[in-house]
């Protein structure tokens, strides 16, 4: 035998170990399907928390598309990669997961792979999913058997290669995913555990709300620290928030429960999915998220606090308008609203307390100007005409400037109109708030009562 | 003293810069298709076409308009000479108290220059944000589709002219 053949045997033989390797890390088997359960063999009572759980892990909002049928999947998530189709959930045997028995509904939440063994790309939020109990997986399991199904066979992703390849998935994992990370603290109240569970896990705020490394995988190190979403700038949670008052635990519940605050304004993009499904929970789990989250603000800094302090100052006396472009189109076009006595929601918030205005960039006001806020069919919501076929670019890259200048108390913002060209490309899409599962009162101050 | 475009010819408007354009097409113009219904950009009877786009005149300060061009349901025809889009809804009774139909007409014109063969889908989300209380949606989604034959046979001409006034 050759040196070269030798070095040919062990290079084959190395390879051969790491395809087995790779193989090891990559392959899952295939649980076998069942035969669709029929709706009556689950019980009422599980079908209806797992309802809740399902709005709390905010579920139809990426598996329907808008005006769609419920949880039937094919909507497009744009990541950096490319746009990833989100899948039929419905219990349709041939293209939902009506053949999923309850074990592989828990291993694609636990660690994101189907019944058949494929690995889900990590938009489906496992990195989460997996701190879910088996209780409370079992509850979902239960709710979407028990929804109408739906043949909707599920659309290709727009992924290159290497992407489109599933098997890279189980790299990724293996890098990013750690497994049930919740831990129960035992020195902080139930209330505050309960929160720290369903935020970590089901609810998955820091899917939006914390930064994405170069990989797609949340950066650890950076908690709550402001991420991007179709879009949108999804706010730092953490001591970076940009809200000019620091949010409270009170102040939280009343915007997730109802979508607004006096003093923080009304929740729109994408988390006015968000808050339309926390409005039908159970109180005492948004209660739970609110004190969590609380704790996750932190106690307000004395920058923090001299801040408020200023906006409060400001509040009483606030500079004359000048006579710039900005300030006479904010005057005539925001200020009848923005400055009238009306309380929110039917009035606008006054714009010292708006925390698009503080933001790190005004990718969100000139969102909301070009969009305005659509009303949420079957209830009385926020509304606010758009903007963006009476206002040019520059109209609105003016009043932006001039509203970061008065309003915002921050330095200003640079590229405007570039920021402003991009909001008006994208305006459709994520804007429509779709009527949540359940009929609201009129009055959103009484979503609570029977 | 501001100049404002509107149907293709300019006018000398004396008004402040945070009238609504409404007020100023109704009040100095007597420009009276475009209707006020809510005041607050919600219902859509208010609609006219800024630049090829529908806008809510009601909620649409003239000092934003500098150098734009308006058109209002009286720029696309009138009885003798109707536009496409208006003969479609006269002939499909489109109009039951006839307050929202004008904001109706153009926001589907708007929507048929842009989009000269939209889906059912795409009118309906088109004009969902003009409500009409009388429920004559239906027959105003058949008039809609009535004006994409009659622009599409030989009416197209007389509908760019129309709109480009």
């Amino acid at each position: 035998m050759t040196s070269s053949k030798i070095v040919a045997g062990i290079v084959a033989g190395l390879l051969a170990g790491g395809v087995i390797a790779a193989f090891a890390v990559a392959w899952r088997p295939a649980i076998p399907a069942i035969e669709p359960p029929a709706p009556q063999s689950f019980d009422a009572n599980l079908v209806k928390r797992g309802r809740d759980l399902a709005a709390i892990g905010n579920c139809n909002d990426c598996h329907t598309v808008r005006g769609g049928k419920a949880f039937a999947g094919g909507l497009p998530v744009p990541t950096p990669f490319g746009a990833i189709y989100s899948s039929n959930i419905t219990p349709d045997p041939e293209t939902g997961i009506g053949r999923w028995s309850e074990a592989a509904f828990r291993r694609a939440m636990r660690s994101g792979v189907d019944r058949a063994g494929q690995h889900l790309y990590p938009t489906f939020p496992y990195d989460h999913f997996t701190n879910v109990t088996d209780e409370d997986d079992r509850a979902l399991y239960a709710f979407l058997m028990t929804r109408q199904g739906v043949h909707a066979p599920a659309r290709a992703n727009e992924l290159a290669f290497p992407l489109n390849q599933r098997f890279v998935v189980a790299g990724w994992k293996l890098l990013f995913l750690r497994r049930e990370t919740y831990r129960v603290d035992s020195a902080q109240s139930t209330e505050w555990n309960r929160g720290a569970y369903l935020v970590e896990g089901l609810a998955h705020c820091g899917a939006c709300h914390t930064p994405r490394n170069a990989l797609g995988a949340e950066r650890v190190s950076a908690p709550f620290s402001g991420g991007d979403v179709d879009k949108w700038h999804a706010y730092a949670l953490d001591a970076r928030s940009p809200s000019p008052l620091p949010w409270d635990t009170e102040a939280l519940y009343r915007y997730l429960r109802h979508g607004w605050d006096a003093y923080h304004g009304i929740a729109r993009g994408p988390m006015a999915e968000v808050v339309s499904n926390l409005s039908s929970v159970q109180e005492s789990d948004v209660h739970a998220i609110a004190v969590y989250m609380t704790s996750v603000f932190g106690p307000p800094t004395q920058e923090r606090l001299r801040k408020e302090d200023a906006a409060w100052a400001r509040l009483k006396s606030l500079p004359a308008p000048s006579n710039s472009p900005g300030a006479l189109i904010y005057a005539a076009a925001c200020a009848p609203c923005h400055e009238s006595s009306r309380p929110l929601p039917y009035g606008g918030v006054n714009l010292i307390w708006s925390t698009a205005l503080s933001a790190p960039d005004p990718r969100n006001a000139a969102n909301i100007i070009i969009s305005g806020i659509q009303p949420v069919e079957g209830e009385r919501s926020p509304i606010m005409p758009g903007f963006g076929s009476s206002m040019t670019d520059a109209q609105i890259a003016a009043l932006l400037n001039y509203l970061r200048g008065r309003f915002g108390n921050q330095p200003g913002w640079s590229d405007v109109e570039n920021t402003v060209r991009d909001a008006r490309r994208m305006q459709t899409v994520f804007l429509k708030t779709q009527p949540g599962p359940h009929n609201a009162p009129g009055d959103p101050m009484q979503r609570d009562k029977p | 003293m501001m100049s404002l475009k509107v149907n293709g010819h300019d006018h000398q408007i004396d008004a402040d810069g945070d009238t609504p354009l409404l007020y100023v097409l109704r009040e100095e113009l007597k420009l009276n298709a475009a209707k006020f219904g809510c005041g607050l950009g919600q219902c859509g009877a208010c609609t006219v076409i800024v630049d090829g786009k529908a806008v809510l005149s009601c909620v649409t300060p003239l000092l934003l308009l500098e150098g734009r061009q308006v058109t209002t349901l009286e720029g696309l025809g009138n009885l003798d000479a109707p536009a496409p889009i208006q003969r479609a809804f006269m002939e499909e009774q489109a109009a039951q108290c006839g307050y929202c139909i004008a904001g109706m007409m153009m926001r589907a014109q708007a929507l048929l220059q842009k989009n000269p063969k939209p889906t059912d889908e795409q009118i309906r989300a088109e004009l969902q944000p003009n409500l009409c209380r009388c429920g004559t949606h239906m027959r105003i989604l058949r008039a809609v589709h009535r004006a994409v034959r009659l622009m599409d046979s030989a009416a197209l001409p007389s509908a760019t002219t129309g709109s480009a006034r």
